[in-house]
């Protein structure tokens, strides 16, 4: 399907639109907000590329992929706060 | 194309929308907690609305992993932004306010505010 594959490629763009908050900071915090939401996007463009190809297997690469994007995002904040408990 | 096309492919349109949105808030907003604000719910509904899309293409048996998918990120996407913000407001970082003085200014670095009290005591 053109319309998903186009929609992939737009949120891809807007993923590297991410990219300057993640080099200019200026805090640990906003770095890791920033890897989030381009994890996040990440993972959209996975599901669409899934479909468009009709390939659910690529729909598991999408799901280890949140869970990792997950655990980059609590274990930097732990790692942040030397104390630990940010949940 | 499939008779849920036209349907995923809104979805999908509605999906880039929000990411945009997101996108926007996380390079103008002032501080990290407004862009984690910004992204956590923004990016959340363009991410839920883009799995839908794909959903509906797909159908059938990629739709059980795509619904898994999406209460996934519905769980883990606040629970990430709440985690690093409340690291960020443990390491002292004052969240911008109007009046404080400082430039809105988005890459400024954010000031840390008052001394917070120490265990040590006030005597010594």
């Amino acid at each position: 399907m053109d319309a998903l594959l186009l929609a992939a490629t737009a949120l891809v763009l807007l993923g590297l639109g991410a990219l300057p908050r993640l080099v200019r900071g200026p805090t640990v915090g906003d770095r890791v907000v920033a890897v989030n939401a381009l994890g996040t996007t990440t993972v959209v463009v996975i599901a669409l590329v899934a479909a468009a190809l009709e390939e659910p297997g690529f729909l598991d690469v999408a799901l280890v992929y949140a869970l990792l994007n997950f655990l980059l995002s609590i274990g930097l904040a732990k790692f942040a706060v030397e104390r630990g408990g940010v949940l | 194309m499939r008779p849920g096309g036209v349907l995923a492919a809104g979805l999908a349109v509605g999906s880039v929308a929000f990411t945009l949105v997101a996108v926007v808030g996380l390079y103008r907003l002032p501080d990290l907690y407004a862009r984690a604000h910004a992204t956590s719910k923004a990016d959340t509904l363009g991410a839920l609305l883009g799995l839908g899309a794909a959903g509906v293409a797909l159908g059938g048996e990629g739709g059980v992993k795509l619904a898994l998918l999406a209460v996934f990120l519905l769980a883990t996407a606040p629970t990430a932004a709440h985690a690093v913000v409340r690291a960020a407001h443990d390491q002292g970082i004052e969240p911008w306010t109007r009046g404080d003085g400082r430039a809105r200014d988005p890459d400024a670095e954010p000031g840390t505010g008052p001394e917070r009290e120490s265990d040590g005591g006030a005597d010594g």
